[in-house]
């Protein structure tokens, strides 16, 4: 058991589980986005963003969610260079022209770093100023909570300033498209590292995968572009 | 129907597993399409020979497809671009007249070049070395239905063992990763009551010596499977992650 996260099976199994919890937390997150699309003027989301502030459970799974990106990005930066280092130096020279491998499988890095990015400016567009800095847009409001009148902060006032700049919706869009295709290879991957596959499974592995990335992909992606069409004041 | 044709061969030659190695061009003339890969390589070579040339260096040895003795990357598919074969089987009837065709060693820090075409595959030797067999005579043919295996064990077992070892998979692997050749391995075992018992060990072993030799961690791209000349299924990496990590949370 000591020395399982040496091995490259279980450094992959650390990559397998982080995964996975980061598509949970995708779709937690896909979840209180969803509340984006009711036209209540941002009544639902800034109540469902107020239960996400204050409850205990959520304070608890902010730092673990942290460790998971940091540990997932770790292991995936220590796996690529072992991988480099396995491959050799010299290169084909007639190249690679095996048929029937899909291009995300072998431009995870490629495809994990595009959606780093994007996470390093959507940290700055909205963690950043929720917790840290705050922001003028986000001065409470008061919203009914089961009935009862609660002071909150108007998440949805920069939720709706933000996406109210094209480049910005143009950046998630693609940033949530290239989070599609990560999920495309990363879904089944993650499974067949642990071990859960077969000939019959990796099938069905293939098509939940596909459809876990699209909805994650798409849902992010429609949310931005319908506030910036629809929602505007 | 035999055609003959005129070929430019491309050759990876290095003199010896220190030297920088160049490619060489060579033009062979009226090459029977009938002919395999391997015998057009001997007319090339005694081609050279008649030159006062030294021939190219390539691995072979039983040339029916069954050793994995023979390599070869050519034209950007261990094996060459036929499907389920190896170079030995490949014919040169998949070349097209005026064709120039790229021949490379494996490429892999695992398996380094010893001279030309060939590398040192003995890091595959090692691994099994390390575990790949069952440790006890399991003593003559026992009767026919003594033991009980399900006929879908029994077809996944010897699927597994049609592994050949030649290292098609490594060669193709991105990340020169040979978890397809350790999951044949191990499955093959650990998929009959023979090999069943010494399973976890055997496991733990094979993977501990693959990392140890140098070969990198499997991403799932699925590319030693489709240039595996005996097929060899994906299904028996899932199968060996599944036997390491429950080896390794039993320990």
């Amino acid at each position: 058991m000591s020395n399982l996260f040496c091995s490259s099976v279980g450094k992959k199994l650390v990559m397998s589980i982080s995964g996975l919890f980061l598509i949970m937390f995708l779709f937690v997150h896909l979840l209180l986005n969803s509340f984006l699309l009711i036209p209540d003027g941002g009544e639902m989301y800034n109540a469902g963003a107020h239960f996400m502030a204050t409850n205990p459970m959520i304070k608890v799974m902010e730092p673990v969610l942290a460790i998971g990106f940091i540990v997932h990005i770790v292991y995936a930066l220590i796996l690529s260079h072992q991988n480099a280092k396995a491959r050799g130096n010299v290169a084909y020279a007639s190249g690679n022209k095996t048929q029937g491998v899909s291009w995300m499988s072998k431009n995870m890095l490629i495809l994990g770093v595009t959606v780093l990015a994007f996470l390093v400016l959507h940290i700055a567009h909205f963690w950043v100023k929720m917790k840290v800095t705050g922001h003028d847009l986000l001065a409470h409001t008061t919203i009914k909570v089961g009935g009862v009148e609660t002071e909150v902060e108007n998440a949805y006032a920069l939720v709706n300033y933000t996406f109210s700049q094209l480049w910005v919706v143009i950046v998630y869009a693609i940033a949530a498209i290239g989070l599609a295709y990560h999920l495309m290879h990363g879904f089944w991957s993650a499974f067949q590292t642990i071990g859960f596959s077969n000939n019959v499974w990796r099938v069905r592995l293939n098509i939940i995968g596909a459809i876990v990335a699209w909805v994650v992909g798409l849902g992010f992606a429609i949310i931005a572009v319908a506030q910036h069409l629809f929602f505007q004041a | 129907m035999e055609k003959f044709i005129n070929i430019t061969l491309k050759v990876w030659r290095q003199n010896g597993p220190k030297d920088k190695g160049r490619f060489e061009i060579y033009k062979l003339n009226n090459i029977t399409t009938d002919s395999s890969f391997l015998e057009m390589m001997d007319i090339l070579n005694e081609q050279l020979i008649g030159e006062g040339k030294e021939p190219v260096a390539f691995d072979h040895d039983c040339r029916e497809g069954i050793c994995g003795m023979c390599s070869l990357y050519i034209n950007g598919h261990p094996h060459g671009p036929d499907d389920d074969v190896t170079t030995c089987q490949l014919h040169m009837r998949k070349f097209k007249d005026g064709e120039t065709i790229t021949i490379e060693p494996w490429r892999s820090a695992a398996f380094p070049v010893i001279k030309d075409l060939i590398v040192n595959r003995s890091a595959f030797d090692q691994i099994i070395a390390s575990g790949g067999y069952v440790s006890v005579s399991t003593g003559g043919v026992p009767d026919a239905n003594a033991i009980p295996i399900p006929k879908a064990d029994a077809d996944e077992a010897m699927d597994a063992a049609s592994c050949i070892g030649c290292g098609a998979c490594v060669a193709a692997c991105k990340n020169g990763s040979a978890m397809l050749f350790v999951s044949a391995k191990v499955s093959q075992l650990a998929l009959l009551p023979q090999g069943r018992v010494e399973g976890a060990r055997r496991a733990k072993a094979m993977v501990a010596k693959m990392d140890e030799l140098g070969f990198g961690n499997c991403t799932n791209t699925g590319a030693c499977e489709v240039e595996c000349p005996k097929g060899i299924s994906l299904s028996n990496i899932a199968r060996l992650n599944r036997e390491f990590l429950c080896a390794k949370l039993q320990d």
